[in-house]
């Protein structure tokens, strides 16, 4: 249902409908798209100076660029604010990206048993597909890989859950029902109180009890030692 | 020599046989009676004509090489069959596959590419737009950094194990797309922009985060492999290709890439594709494929018929550069010499080695190490399992083994050697 209503050249899945109607919704992302655009023409801000990507990340030349190559080619299309606005769902660890909504513990017992069960048991150990719930914690190696004691980030959940649960029907959970499933998990792991209520900041507030343990590589090749 | 119940005929009797079905209305045309001859399979080829071309080719019937499937779920995986195969290209239709929610149905006409966040310009690409921008090709590896995982637990070493099985999560294609870098150059990449959060059109929304530095340096927008469209397994019409990087982060049925100042942290990248190490710790973004090799030739199911020279063949590969040296040990690691290497050996690429061996008939275990241009060599089990404890099935490109019994027989050796 989602994929179809949003409209036009955009098939895909993106952002949910949130609480706005979809049409008072689309002129309200319009009104920023306009700001926005009118931003950029009054010129450049200090911090928000263009600069070229070769300056950013990398010496020398561009590969597959001549020489005498133009500065821009300009083949696609800008993106409106809306545009980015239908796709870019993603969830970072700082809250970034998480929606407005909210969901209890006690509504996500509900859309548990309704769409996630099946799959994950019926305390999200039994399987068949991932087990989602181990409170116990470790101290050398995990003999588990779950969201109660190896996820790092309860962000990861929105992000996830959104994008790609329930397997088969994935994008059918509204904003809420998302939080609220989300809450029954992480209740499920004794990460959080069962009168809990998941938001966009008490989701991002949450400390998981692995994230501590995770470090970035620190391989490097060469004749070393082995690592 | 004629096919098993098939009668060996004669010119004559071919001719006369053509003509008698002509004549009786059997075949109308002469490509027909050809097709028919054809059909018949003669014992000698130079005594009938072969078959019409085509506009499409296949293989010859005999041959039938096969992705290994191992489990038909939406979250799966098939692998290349490496000991079937010879050089380092794999056929595009034998390449492996890893999808986390099936192969989705795109057609090139409808896919977009959203490229936003710090940027200067965040914009919308179609295919037609992406094949207009300069190309770029390169002969490069792909490899799963669970490749391999079936063999890290000492308890669990198999012996019956073919290559393709343990180690098929591999294979190398001619790449054709658009360097990253020609994009964000266009977008105009903001100061302060350190990542790419990667995102698929595929019902799991598959999403990976990706050093700036990198994509910058010769990550692709690949639309082609080994000559035609990719095809719909490896990310049609469009995938991220990041050379040497476990093969998770080439995000297939690429449509979105924001540009940001810090990795996303997607499920795919903590509770996935990160390495518990014994130490209470777990390594994430575990990025580069260490070097690794595996001998195909001789492996399991295998088993050399008679004592004399055989040629131990097999591929090496490192994602962090050129392969410059593999070597074969022929006594159970004793002993090592060099293998010689098939050129061009290039960068973040399979590179095909051979050593000639002259097998007495006795017990033996063979194996291969490889070194890359940064100077690491493949380590042995025991090297990996001391700095990464046991339990971690990714990134385990230790040195393979294929024990070679008195009667010819190999089966996988490592256990031999534990």
């Amino acid at each position: 249902m989602r994929r179809a209503q949003t409209g036009g050249r955009v098939p895909l899945r993106g952002a949910a409908e949130g609480g706005l109607p979809g049409m008072v919704r689309g002129a309200f992302l319009l009104v920023v798209a306009t700001a926005l655009v009118a931003c950029s023409d009054s010129g450049q801000t200090a911090d928000r100076a263009p600069i070229v990507s070769g300056d950013v990340a990398m010496a020398g030349t561009l590969e597959g660029i001549p020489a005498h190559a133009p500065a821009r080619f300009d083949f696609g299309t800008e993106a409106s604010a809306a545009r980015v606005a239908i796709w870019d769902i993603d969830v970072r660890p700082d809250g970034e990206g998480l929606p407005e909504g909210s969901g209890s513990v006690a509504q996500g017992r509900d859309v548990y048993n309704v769409h996630c069960v099946a799959c994950h048991g019926p305390t999200g150990t039994e399987g068949p597909n991932d087990r989602l719930v181990d409170s116990e914690q470790w101290d050398d190696v995990p003999s588990t890989r779950t969201v109660g004691n190896y996820w790092p980030h309860a962000t990861t959940l929105y992000d996830y859950i959104r994008k790609a649960m329930p397997q088969l029907t994935p994008g059918i959970l509204s904003e809420d029902q998302v939080y609220a499933v989300i809450a029954y998990i992480l209740w499920m792991n004794e990460i959080i109180p069962e009168d809990s209520v998941l938001d966009a900041q008490t989701l991002a507030a949450v400390v998981m009890p692995a994230r501590d343990k995770f470090v970035v590589d620190d391989r490097v090749g060469g004749a070393g030692p082995v690592r | 020599m004629p096919r098993d119940g098939r009668t060996k005929l004669s010119r004559r009797a071919w001719i006369t046989t053509t003509s008698g079905v002509i004549a009786a209305g059997l075949v109308k045309t002469q490509t027909d009676a050809i097709k028919l001859v054809a059909q018949e399979a003669p014992s000698d080829p130079t005594r009938v004509p072969g078959k019409l071309v085509s506009e499409l080719g296949g293989r010859a019937p005999a041959e039938e090489p096969k992705r290994l499937v191992r489990a038909q779920t939406l979250s799966s995986s098939s692998r290349t069959p490496l000991a079937d195969l010879m050089g380092t290209i794999t056929p595009a239709d034998l390449h492996f596959e890893r999808h986390h929610a099936g192969v989705p149905d795109i057609r090139l006409e409808d896919h977009e590419l959203l490229v936003h966040g710090m940027v200067e310009r965040p914009m919308v690409f179609r295919m037609s737009d992406l094949m207009r921008y300069p190309q770029v090709s390169r002969i490069q590896f792909l490899e799963c950094s669970g490749n391999g995982g079936g063999v890290y637990n000492r308890d669990r070493m198999p012996t019956e194990v073919t290559v393709q099985a343990l180690d098929g999560l591999l294979s190398t294609s001619e790449w054709t797309g658009v360097a990253v870098s020609t994009i964000l150059r266009e977008v105009g990449v903001r100061r302060g922009a350190s990542w790419i959060l990667a995102e698929g059109s595929d019902a799991a929304v598959m999403s990976r985060s990706i050093p700036l530095d990198k994509v910058m340096e010769d990550s692709m927008l690949a639309y082609g492999q080994n000559g035609e469209r990719i095809r719909p397994e490896q990310g049609y019409p469009l995938r991220l290709f990041n050379p040497g990087y476990e093969g998770n982060t080439s995000v297939k049925w690429l449509r979105r890439i924001e540009v940001t100042d810090q990795p996303t942290h997607t499920r795919d990248e903590t509770s996935k594709y990160t390495d518990p190490l014994g130490d209470g710790k777990v390594r994430q973004f575990s990025l580069a494929m260490d070097a690794k090799s595996v001998i195909t030739f001789p492996s399991y199911p295998y088993a050399l018929p008679e004592t004399g020279w055989w040629e131990i063949r097999g591929l090496a590969w490192s994602g962090r550069g050129r392969i410059t040296k593999v070597e074969v040990s022929t006594d159970g690691g004793r002993t090592w010499v060099d293998a010689a290497l098939q050129g061009p050996i290039l960068e973040k690429s399979t590179v095909r080695f051979r050593h000639l061996f002259d097998w007495n008939g006795r017990d033996t275990v063979i194996l291969s190490r490889a070194t890359d241009e940064t100077g690491y060599v493949q380590p042995t089990v025991e090297q990996l399992w001391d700095a990464r404890g046991t339990r971690t099935s990714y990134h385990q490109n230790h040195q393979r083994a294929w024990k070679i019994a008195r009667t010819g027989e190999v089966t996988f050796g490592l256990g031999e050697l534990v």
